[in-house]
């Protein structure tokens, strides 16, 4: 029996480390193939172990100025975005939170938020505006249309409403007005839910290849993975339709290169991974809300 | 008390006015799905033409393709999404190596924060002709398969890769559900000489329920969207058939093609209907659980 009871925790650490490999491996593979030469590339020889090693890729890529173009777009609108994004979600959580008594308005714009969540008018409408704000091919196009996150500000708003009323009361008879109360008491008390967010919005940010494709169309105003989205597909594949250049699309390309792209891409994320994971562990923005 | 409220009015004020500017105003937008639609005249002088474009849209075979392929994916994508995190958090469950188990959760997350651009070159080389999974085939006799070129796979492709990307991050919540269990039921029941199996079925499972039903419901406004990232980063016209989608449809007819009309008309059809699902399940969840969505 006991014996029996030990092969069953084989088996399952076994499923468990091949699940843990199958996320893994593939980055390894694009790492080892950053590192590699063309040839053996091309030829699928490449595993988790870089073959003729070489910074060729990376040599490669420092030469290419609207890499690192994009790149610096990418992060201006990163930081600028994420910043947008968090005092948007703080000012606006907190007057929802108050109930009706302390704050009149309260209903009526929980109202029209949600209906903000709820329904919109789609992509083309949505494009029609940005482009008739003459804001198409400006930073602006990539961070104000998703500037208000209605689902962070609900998240937001639930943990201000678990804030202890005393808390706000003390303050408010030291003479606190609203913005001061926000930013000493409840912005403090609230710091792993904002971080939480922080990180989600960066991510978005930074991830976020469509709105660059939408509101862009100058290569040399391209955010980062827009710009890896339009090299790695290097034509729009939507509008090719013989077979023939499909397939040749789908086997050949510049492994190297788009490669060491991606993982020059995805490095700062690696950097900050460790040092956040954390925070989304403790499932803070996952589920819904608990009465 | 009055200078309070002014406070809060100002709160509002920048967001409100965004959320004007760049959502309710493209709501009125939706009426050039009535319209023939020329980018020319602008909303106000192009013609009124009712519900042609909706018959124009039903009508047409391929929205009913479009329609079935969407729904096909996302159905399944939503049942692995809940079978494989659960099955996963579950064996982690029975991992106590703290060092392993810790490793395994970091890694697994992992995947979720990577952009689908970034991903879809992963999935194109372990797909492609001369990838991994083809020496595979090949190992096997079979002759190599264009996994994203042929209709026969493309759906697979699609749905398996998607749970790859997120089963990781879609069982947070579930271990979140496994640490909530009363340590106390497993020790009674060890006591009375329950299996680790019986401990599974009658302790385990019965307290995650309702967080999967939960997590069930939530999903199901998500039929309609079937996940447009992924699927522009990896289809092509080969798999049209099967991998076009409500939202790469809207997305080609009004970016690519410039038919503004009908692209808006299907986009009205999909947000009216995601909007019922959205109120649905909000529905469904407050009145069989102590949580609401919104």
């Amino acid at each position: 029996m006991k014996k029996k009871i030990k092969m069953m925790d084989i088996v399952i650490y076994l499923v468990v480390i091949l699940l843990a490999l199958a996320c893994l491996l593939p980055l390894l593979n694009m790492l080892a193939i950053s590192f590699s030469s063309s040839a053996a590339a091309t030829a699928g020889r490449v595993g988790i172990i870089p073959v003729d090693f070489t910074w060729n890729s990376y040599a490669k890529l420092l030469k290419e100025s609207q890499y690192w173009r994009s790149l610096l777009i990418s992060i201006e609108r990163t930081v600028l975005g994420t910043l947008i994004n968090i005092v948007l979600v703080i000012i606006m959580a907190y007057p929802l939170s108050k109930s009706i008594r302390e704050f009149h308005a309260q209903k009526i714009y929980m109202r029209v938020v949600l209906f903000a969540m709820l329904f919109n008018g789609g992509m083309i409408p949505t494009y029609l505006v940005v482009n008739k704000l003459r804001l198409c091919d400006t930073l602006w196009a990539l961070i104000l249309p998703s500037a208000v996150g209605v689902g962070n500000i609900i998240l937001l708003m639930n943990f201000f409403r678990s804030v202890p009323k005393e808390l706000e009361e003390a303050a408010e008879i030291d003479g606190a007005n609203p913005f001061q109360v926000l930013w000493n008491v409840f912005i403090p008390i609230s710091k792993p839910c904002i971080a939480t967010i922080i990180l989600f919005c960066a991510v978005g940010h930074w991830n976020d290849y469509f709105s660059g494709i939408l509101y862009i169309s100058k290569v040399r105003n391209y955010p980062l993975q827009t710009y890896i989205q339009s090299v790695t597909a290097s034509f729009d594949i939507s509008r090719v339709t013989d077979p023939k250049k499909i397939q040749e699309y789908l086997t050949i390309s510049e492994k190297t290169l788009n490669a060491a792209k991606i993982v020059v891409s995805t490095l700062p994320l690696m950097v900050i991974y460790p040092f956040v994971t954390k925070y989304f562990k403790d499932g803070i923005v996952v589920g819904a809300v608990k009465e | 008390m009055k200078k309070k409220q002014l406070y809060y009015h100002l709160m509002m004020f920048p967001g409100i006015l965004l959320l004007i500017i760049f959502t309710f105003i493209p709501m009125f937008g939706v009426v050039m799905a009535f319209q023939n639609y020329v980018p020319a005249k602008g909303i106000l002088e192009s013609k009124w033409i009712g519900l042609q474009n909706f018959k124009t849209i039903f009508t047409l075979r391929d929205s009913r393709q479009i329609f079935l392929n969407t729904i096909i994916i996302s159905f399944w994508k939503i049942f692995l999404k809940s079978v494989i995190p659960v099955s996963f958090a579950l064996l982690m469950n029975e991992v106590k190596n703290k060092l392993v188990r810790q490793s395994v959760q970091t890694i697994v997350y992992l995947p979720h924060f990577l952009s689908w651009v970034v991903f879809a070159t992963v999935v194109q080389m372990v797909f492609s002709l001369d990838g991994p999974v083809n020496k595979l085939v090949e190992l096997m006799g079979i002759e190599p398969i264009m996994f994203l070129g042929t209709n026969q796979w493309f759906r697979k492709i699609i749905i398996f890769t998607e749970s790859w990307k997120e089963f990781g991050y879609a069982s947070i919540v579930y271990f979140a559900a496994l640490t909530g269990i009363d340590p106390g039921l497993y020790e009674a029941a060890s006591i009375d000489g329950a299996s680790r199996f019986h401990k599974l079925i009658y302790i385990t499972i019965p307290g995650i329920l309702p967080i999967i039903l939960i997590m069930l419901t939530m999903e199901l406004p998500n039929i309609l969207s079937a996940g447009f990232d992924q699927i522009y980063n990896l289809y092509n016209p080969l798999v049209y058939d099967t991998g076009d989608i409500l939202d790469t449809f809207v997305y080609r007819m009004g970016m690519t093609k410039r038919q503004y009309s009908i692209g808006t008309a299907v986009g009205l059809v999909k947000s009216t209907l995601g909007m019922i699902l959205i109120l649905t399940a909000n529905k469904l969840v407050t009145t069989f659980s102590d949580r609401r969505m919104f």
